[in-house]
């Protein structure tokens, strides 16, 4: 499987993550030569093999729905790289017109 | 003998005994610490103040009153992707460097219940990505039987800081072999339990349907006695298994393998296999038979494609989970952006390792759009092939027992610019994770350059018991664990 240039741009945009030019020619070829190893999946027949997501079978664990303590303001707070009052500050997200 | 090369058994008898303080221990783990982290750099963080403050307390208290846990003034190293509560986590990235987390993990809370003393968090490649902690945005580790080499990843800080004697334990995490491939390269045992055996809450989620935390430690029984603390039931982690706990101990009473079935995959005994591990492995199963195992060669005939299913399967939910280190609630921030998505894509840039960038590339790729059922959904398909190999080879033997690396630990430099050859140096620790099963990685061997090398038992889910057996008799048997490594 050939990346192409473009490609890599593209999922890197769906990964909120920004390349620079010499990351994305590196990572067009590597991902490239990872997919092709990837590709020996094909060799094996999986019609009608169910899919595994987890090993353990189990669907929904469900709790009461209780009031309990949760994680207080300030400590929550405590790791936010810019606060305002009790809320996390962040770059304005609405244009204004 | 000097305390900083006894077991954990072996320390928690003398200390409960009253034959040794805990400030004396604390003071002889930081001597120790003293002279070879320097070398080793086993640490991202150490805490040995904050544990000599916490030893003094006990001492006092303790003299009043004597009962002791097991794990009570026990000098133990974790791995810095688990959480700590005021104890920077920083799962050697950038993104989390100046992170402090506000709560304990529940395997934390289970050893500081217990009054464990925390000597300081461990070294691992960034997000446990890795398998040399070549990948760390604080430096590589270093193997203590040769400084050239790599101590193996993405534990490999727990794991050098035990083959060191830098603590008397250490935990891990292991997704695709992290603890198991470390301590096979440093000469270590390191036990992954089945998936759901152990909490997962507060370990920094990599891949969640393959990440487990586990023991590393001097000697099979140590790995026993750890994982009994932090293994059983939690609420917090709905994966985790309601399952009862048995004394692991009791397992390592029998010092024969009698009706046992020990099962040997020919596949694990290809090409790719260096010479010395095979010879090792080899004896290492005759020793077995010698012990009364009834030896049986067994398929598994979906090995091949472990790898390349772990790193379609890893790389797509590491890429999910990873979407939450966005610069808005914690950890790093880029500065000067314009908006909100200049933000995130800046502070991604900024915060990840190339190795992370690279795994969130390739798991978002295959989770996109029109790529979806070819790569994800195949890879997920032939995972249960790879489970029914494990199910249908169960039937026939007890264990399985292969080795734990294909070859002994490789030197710095070697892989770091081939990502692909990185990857298959995986191979046999990766299948395991896949079907979420124990194993447990043990020394068999040195190669002639004087490196570890490693063996693994694999049992059935939730059979830790049976590993830990045969771990154990082959052990004493053998007496490798006993070596220790040339560095002072
Ligand atoms: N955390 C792990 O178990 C890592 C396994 C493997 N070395 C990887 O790079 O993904």
């Amino acid at each position: 499987m050939k990346i192409a240039r473009e490609q890599v741009e593209h999922v890197a945009l769906l990964a909120r993550l920004r390349l620079t030019d010499e990351e994305k020619d590196v990572f067009a070829k590597q991902l490239s030569q990872i997919l092709d190893h990837v590709e020996q999946l094909n060799r094996y027949d999986t019609t009608g093999v169910e899919p595994t997501a987890t090993v353990i079978g189990q669907v929904n664990v469900f709790r009461d729905d209780e009031v309990r303590p949760s994680l207080p303001v300030e400590q929550a707070l405590a790791n936010a790289p810019d606060r305002e009052g009790d809320g996390f500050h962040v770059p304005k997200i609405i244009e204004e017109r | 003998m000097a305390l900083h090369k006894l077991t954990l058994f072996e320390l928690q008898r003398k200390f409960a005994a009253g034959e040794v303080s805990a400030a004396e221990i604390v003071h002889a783990y930081g001597l120790r610490i003293g002279q070879v982290e320097p070398k080793v750099r086993a640490f991202v963080n150490q805490t040995k103040d904050h544990a000599m403050a916490q030893a003094v307390e006990l001492d006092r208290r303790l003299k009043q009153w004597r009962k002791t846990e097991l794990l009570m003034g026990m000098p133990i190293a974790i791995k810095d992707n688990i959480c700590t509560e005021g104890v920077p986590t920083t799962c050697s990235s950038r993104m989390l460097q100046h992170f402090v987390p506000p709560y304990d993990a529940t395997v934390i809370a289970k050893l500081r219940k217990q009054e464990y003393l925390l000597i300081g968090k461990t070294n691992l490649d960034e997000f446990a990505m890795g398998s040399s902690t070549e990948h760390s945005a604080f430096g590589p580790s270093r193997n203590p039987w040769n400084l050239q080499c790599v101590p193996g990843g993405s534990s490999g800080g727990s794991a050098a800081a035990v083959a060191a004697d830098e603590c008397v334990a250490a935990l891990g995490s292991d997704t695709g072999g992290s603890i198991r491939q470390p301590a096979a390269f440093c000469g270590v045992v390191g036990l992954k339990p089945t998936y759901g055996r152990v909490s997962r809450y507060g370990l920094v989620a990599f891949a969640s349907s393959l990440d487990q935390i586990g023991p590393i430690t001097k000697d099979v029984r140590d790995a026993a006695l750890l994982l009994g603390v932090i293994a059983g039931h939690d609420p917090m982690d709905s994966t985790s298994a309601d399952v009862p706990v048995p004394d692991y101990t009791k397992a390592l009473v029998k010092k024969h393998l009698r009706k046992l079935r020990v099962g040997i995959p020919r596949e694990f005994f290809t090409e790719g296999l260096d010479p010395e591990v095979e010879q090792a492995v080899t004896a290492a199963i005759g020793e077995l038979k010698n012990l009364g195992g009834e030896i049986k060669d067994i398929e598994l005939p979906r090995t091949d494609a472990a790898v390349a299913v772990y790193y379609v399967l890893a790389t797509a939910e590491a890429s999910s989970n990873l979407a939450r280190f966005d610069g808005v609630k914690f950890g790093l921030r880029a500065k000067e952006t314009k908006d909100l998505l200049d933000l995130y894509m800046k502070t991604r840039q900024e915060g990840f390792g190339p190795e992370v960038k690279r795994r969130i590339m390739l798991g978002t790729y295959v989770l996109s759009a029109g790529y979806y059922d070819a790569y994800y959904g195949k890879a997920q398909a032939v995972r249960t092939l790879v489970r029914q190999d494990f199910e249908a080879a169960f039937k026939e033997v007890d264990v399985i027992v292969t080795p734990a690396t294909p070859t002994p630990a490789f030197k710095l430099g070697e892989k770091s610019e081939d990502p692909l050859q990185m990857y298959l140096s995986d191979i046999f620790t990766i299948s395991v994770n896949l079907a979420g099963i124990p194993a447990i990685a043990l020394p068999c061997g040195f190669s002639r350059a004087g490196l570890p090398i490693g063996m693994q038992v694999i049992g059935r889910a939730f059979e830790e018991e049976t590993i830990l057996r045969v771990a154990h008799a082959y052990e004493q048997a053998a007496q490798w664990h006993l070596k220790k490594p040339p560095i002072r």
